[in-house]
């Protein structure tokens, strides 16, 4: 292979590489998975090795026997689609049907498009959409957190779907959310896919990955901002039909797609407030799914749609060029 | 298109079935190609509802094409081609009601198909009754078959059964494939073996 590559300037020397990056954001994901297995014991396990096993083997397979390049598996990039696809799914699904979303976010949703750095959607969201639709029985059975050692699962909607659920009964969301409170939230003791039960444990990855400057925190931040500011608003109009800041930040995929998901360098805006404007319409279109959608939760579809417009977002908010003022 | 006249009977129907293939080369008749192809039975059965319409018209466009005012020539290809597809839809009404009220507004929305008024502007005003009945059975049977491998994949993928025979017991399949989503899906990678199959030759 020829060793000497010849690019124009600047030659700027760095030691970051796409595999370090990656490595970071595995090691970022590693509290969240530890905090997953403990509650969710090793039918969690399964479904983690059989997304992330899936997700590499038919990386390496699509690149070796159908586009016969050199194979990208080496860059970590399948293995993070595996296990945030494996936190996106209830612990309960069958491994065919992680297979199956492992097939459609590496072959469909990444593949297809080039590999790495091609896609326009993340990969394992548009596998996580895909098995919802999909697959809704599977996927819409949540269970309360058996433990690793416990044996009694229960299972039940998620807050989120309690909500809905009641409010199509006529309950008022004060009943229906007094049966939680902010602390089982955070310390994750109810039902749900995996990402969204451990607030604290991604919380502490993303805070990680900010220290490593592995991404850049405007995002994720207003996303947040945008979630607490839209659910004040609604809130404080409308105690009874809506529900307040705090329970939506901790509650359903949010914290789990704001630091990780959206955060993704390939299906992002480059640009400071190009990336302020996609956490805003992430944030917005999530409280408008959660209000009014027919989905309990509308983090994935809020993404993958702010995904599709980046391209957008990168013109507008150009970068500046290199040595302009 | 092909002004050769000394072209083959065989091969106005063979092109009509691969080398024009309405819906993976042209890319014509999108609307009903993504809304009926649910199951191949479906896809089969307004493949050649479709196929009706394309040889009557086709026929009765070349017939009257020569004295057809230019000005108005579309107007009067559009209420022949009407005509047809209202036929149609009292014969399906009155013999197969039960596929009338599967496909329902897809059948009258034939009138406004491209493929349809397409070949009558491309094919049918240039050439014979003879020719032109041939060019209309072979896009239509293009139209069909493509209408139905569609249907076949996305009933297979989505609801575990062929033709209506379930081979999967009582699992359920992967409902993305008869949404929308898996319509666009399947199409796209039915488009890339079919040009790639057609690149080889």
């Amino acid at each position: 292979m020829n060793k000497l590559l010849v690019s124009p300037s600047p030659h700027i020397h760095s030691k970051d590489s796409t595999k370090s990056l990656m490595l970071d954001v595995v090691i970022a994901l590693v509290p969240a998975i530890i905090c997953s297995v403990v509650f969710y014991g090793w039918q969690e396990l399964l479904v983690l090795g059989v997304s992330v096993a899936s997700c590499v083997l038919l990386e390496w397979a699509i690149t070796k026997y159908m586009l016969k390049k050199p194979s990208t598996v080496g860059d970590l990039s399948a293995v993070i689609t595996g296990i945030l696809l494996a936190l996106n799914v209830p612990y309960t699904t069958p491994w065919w049907v992680v297979f199956i979303g492992a097939v459609v976010a590496i072959g469909v949703a990444k593949m297809t498009f080039g590999g790495i750095g091609q896609n326009i959607w993340n990969p394992a969201l548009v596998g996580r959409v895909f098995l919802l639709v999909s697959f809704p029985t599977y996927m819409t059975t949540w269970s309360k957190p058996a433990g690793l050692f416990g044996v009694d699962a229960v299972s039940g909607p998620t807050p989120l779907g309690t909500i809905q659920e009641g409010l199509m009964q006529g309950s008022s969301v004060q009943e229906l959310t007094s049966a939680y409170n902010y602390k089982d939230l955070l310390f994750a003791n109810l039902g749900g896919s995996a990402g969204e039960v451990c607030a604290l444990a991604l919380l502490a990855g993303f805070v990680y990955l900010c220290c490593r400057k592995v991404i850049k925190p405007w995002i994720t931040l207003s996303i947040f901002a945008t979630v607490a500011l839209t659910s004040l608003i609604f809130w404080g109009i409308n105690p009874d039909r809506f529900t307040d800041p705090l329970f939506n930040l901790l509650t359903g995929g949010l914290i789990l797609g704001a630091c990780f998901m959206a955060t993704d360098y390939v299906t992002s805006p480059m640009s400071l407030w190009g990336g302020v404007m996609f956490g805003v319409g992430i944030g917005f279109l999530t409280m408008m799914i959660r209000y009014f959608g027919s989905y309990p939760e509308g983090v994935s579809f809020a993404i993958l749609i702010m995904n599709s417009v980046v391209p957008l977002l990168n013109m507008w908010f150009k970068q500046k060029k290199f040595g302009r003022k | 298109m092909k002004e050769d006249k000394t072209m083959s009977k065989f091969k106005l129907v063979s092109d009509g079935l691969v080398k024009n293939n309405p819906t993976f080369v042209l890319l014509l008749g999108m609307c009903p190609t993504l809304a009926t192809t649910t199951s191949a039975i479906n896809g089969l059965s307004m493949g050649l509802a479709t196929l009706f319409v394309l040889v009557l018209s086709n026929m009765a466009i070349s017939a009257i094409a020569p004295v057809v005012p230019d000005k108005v020539h579309i107007p009067v290809y559009i209420v022949v081609i009407a005509t047809f597809v209202t036929l149609l839809q009292l014969l399906m009404q009155a013999y197969t009601p039960a596929m009338y009220e599967t496909l329902g507004l897809f059948i009258p929305l034939i009138v406004v198909n491209c493929i349809v008024l397409g070949r009558a502007e491309a094919f049918a005003n240039k050439h014979g009754v003879g020719e032109s009945a041939l060019d209309g059975l072979g896009v239509g049977l293009g139209f069909t078959c493509s209408l139905t491998v569609l249907g076949l994949v996305r009933e297979i993928l989505g609801s575990g059964s062929a033709f209506g025979y379930n081979f999967i017991g009582g699992h359920d399949g992967m409902l993305a494939f008869v949404m929308a989503p898996g319509a666009f899906l399947c199409l796209g990678y039915l488009m890339v073996l079919f040009n790639k199959y057609l690149k080889k030759n």
